[in-house]
């Protein structure tokens, strides 16, 4: 029935329609469409990634957790209450008590401000060496270059976790000693990434007209080729992220992590392990789950965002 | 390819050398000598000690001495242990952690492989989205979880599997499968991209187009050339699965290197960290170096890659 109202017949085509259309000065150029940056056309792409989304959504919900989580709750981190040892869930003790009676969900939110703070610390430090390593090396070239990668590919042939366990043993267990420990052998990888992207860029023409206008070295790497190299930076940062938090989980789990009075989600695994056998679940299973998800979050969003910032991918 | 191997070779030589001077200077630069907790208040007995562990000499020529026991392979004697030697500990605890990563690795690659092939087959079906779901939880759950799981689950609710040791094929089996889930997860996405791009190659139509079987097509076509982002990560994953064992012969109490290695750093054991981090890393520096050079024979392409300066 609406269909024929928009059917054109000889009865109903009107007059207005062959009139010439006002031409407005000035507005014949204009753009109708907002233009869509790099950026918005990444999140536009990122969004329709529903898993992706969910790891972002998670990881919010996450950080404002381990924010504001230990303020819900009426219990201190290190609050013993030895009456109340390994005490399942309960309407009182949400995700039930340690050997000490500490409670397991303060410990938890505590456990995830360390974790998310060693990864995302690792990803930034990781970032800046990796940029200015990464970034000089690409852009001066020649010898300079030669000689920085041979130095990287003798660092890359480190095994990486050895060497931070060796660290973590001189440098004694704390929050410092293991973002430390990760970041001396992580930035590798960043800088490679940096490098290879510099490279790339470096001699496209935008450049070279940039260079044309006499815009200096720096100018050139700040507002040229670092904007340019941003999406498989942020892709290997968020990907760095779960690798630091399983690290520190890995190495709070040989003894060399977080020290008491502090909880680590590693560290609390840890010491669920020999109390696992006498049925205190929960002990192992909120840290072991909170692990596993933030780990799974960042992946998926990592990998979401790998397909959204390829420009390659681009439809 | 004789250039390459020998730059490679000489790399590895400067790697494992790196190594093993920070290893030295990471240790020395410890305060207070290894005897200090013990009761050896007698000055001589301490002085006896420190020659026999060679703690006397100027710097210069214990990093001498440690480079000569590096090169003659004999890491000499425990401190916590006196009457073992580094060498017999390695030599009792490396074969078992090696029997541990080679299955894991056999069973990674192998259950990775049709994983992923599997996968890339049916592009978009439900074994697809299974094998990728398993990828994904695969690479979240860390090892040690999913180890603690399962003696918790198999082992003991079950009781289908004996929990730990390692002293018979039965007992190989949880271990096996905490260590090998993560690097099974990332062969077989690596597997399913790779042969997703693979099967969409002209070749491909070629022999589908021939008559060849869909089976031959995907062994003898496909897969080899699908296989090159695998062998590239061979080396890096192998790293990860021998570190791994540290923490599942802890877990399954395992009397492997990693237990002596765990055991070392507790009590501050210098010989033997140092001898074994040494002896690890030129182990792990080594198959990287078998991996490059086996990456090199099979793609002829790589030379012209590394000319392009994509060192």
């Amino acid at each position: 029935m609406t269909n024929s109202q928009n059917v054109v017949s000889p009865q109903n085509v009107q007059d207005e329609w062959f009139r010439p259309k006002q031409k407005e000065e000035g507005k014949a150029e204009a753009v109708v469409r907002p233009s869509l940056s790099y950026w918005k056309d990444a999140w536009r792409r990122l969004r329709k990634n529903k898993l992706a989304m969910a790891g972002l959504v998670f990881l919010i919900i996450l950080a404002f957790l381990a924010i504001c989580g230990p303020i819900f709750s009426p219990y201190s981190v290190d609050g013993t209450d030895l009456p109340n040892q390994n005490k399942a869930p309960s309407a009182t003790h949400w995700f039930g008590t340690d050997e000490l009676g500490r409670d397991v969900f303060t410990r938890t939110w505590y456990g995830a401000r360390i974790s998310l703070f060693v990864g995302v610390m690792a990803a930034l430090i990781d970032f800046f060496i990796g940029i200015i390593y990464g970034g000089v090396s690409g852009y001066k070239g020649g010898r300079t270059d030669a000689v920085m990668m041979r130095i990287i590919e003798v660092l890359y042939g480190l095994p990486h976790l050895l060497v931070v366990i060796l660290l973590m043993v001189v440098m004694g267990p704390s929050l410092t000693t293991i973002i430390v420990a990760l970041t001396v052998t992580g930035w590798v990888g960043m800088a490679r990434i940096v490098r290879g992207q510099v490279l790339q860029i470096k001699n496209y023409e935008f450049v070279t007209a940039s260079k044309s206008f006499g815009a200096k070295t720096s100018r050139i790497i700040r507002k040229n080729l670092l904007p340019n190299t941003m999406g498989p930076i942020i892709v290997q940062m968020t990907l760095t992220v779960p690798s630091a938090i399983f690290a520190e989980a890995f190495l709070s789990f040989l003894g060399l992590g977080i020290q008491a009075p502090f909880a680590s989600w590693g560290v609390m695994a840890n010491d669920a392990l020999p109390v696992i056998l006498s049925g205190h679940w929960w002990r192992l299973f909120f840290p072991a789950f909170f692990i596993s998800l933030t780990m799974f979050a960042f992946n998926v969003l990592g990998d979401g965002l790998q397909d959204a910032l390829d420009p390659k991918l681009r439809r | 390819m004789t250039k390459y191997i020998i730059k490679r070779f000489l790399m590895m030589i400067a790697t494992i050398f790196i190594i093993a001077t920070l290893t030295f200077v990471l240790m020395h630069s410890i305060p207070g000598s290894p005897f200090d907790d013990e009761r050896t208040s007698n000055p001589t007995i301490q002085a006896n000690l420190e020659k026999f562990y060679k703690l006397d000499e100027p710097m210069h020529i214990q990093y001498l001495y440690y480079l000569k026991s590096i090169v003659t392979f004999d890491f000499g004697p425990s401190i916590k242990k006196p009457n073992e030697s580094v060498n017999e500990l390695l030599a009792r605890g490396f074969p078992i952690s090696f029997e541990l990563g080679m299955v894991t690795i056999l069973v990674a690659l192998l259950s990775g492989i049709i994983l992923g092939t599997l996968a890339a087959l049916r592009h978009n079906g439900i074994i697809d989205y299974l094998a990728m779901t398993f990828a994904v939880v695969g690479i979240s759950v860390p090892n040690f979880v999913l180890a603690t799981l399962l003696i918790q689950q198999v082992a003991v609710n079950l009781e289908w599997l004996p929990a730990a040791t390692w002293s018979s094929p039965l007992h190989m089996i949880l271990p096996t499968l905490a260590l090998a889930t993560g690097p099974t997860a990332i062969i077989a996405r690596l597997t399913r991209s790779s042969m997703l791009e693979v099967l969409t190659q002209d070749y491909i139509k070629m022999a589908r187009a021939k008559g060849l079987s869909p089976i031959r097509i995907v062994i003898r076509h496909a897969l080899r050339n699908a296989l090159m982002p695998v062998v590239t990560i061979m080396g890096t994953m192998l790293a990860g699965i021998l570190t791994g064992t540290f923490v599942i012969e802890k877990i399954f109490a395992i009397p492997g290197m990693g237990k002596y290695f765990v055991e070392s750093i507790n009590n501050r054991d210098y010989p033997v960290i140092m001898g074994s981090t040494v002896f690890y890393s030129a182990f792990l520096v080594f198959m990287l170096f078998l991996v490059d050079i086996i990456y090199g024979l099979l793609d002829p392409r790589i030379k012209l890659h590394r000319k392009e300066g994509d060192a």
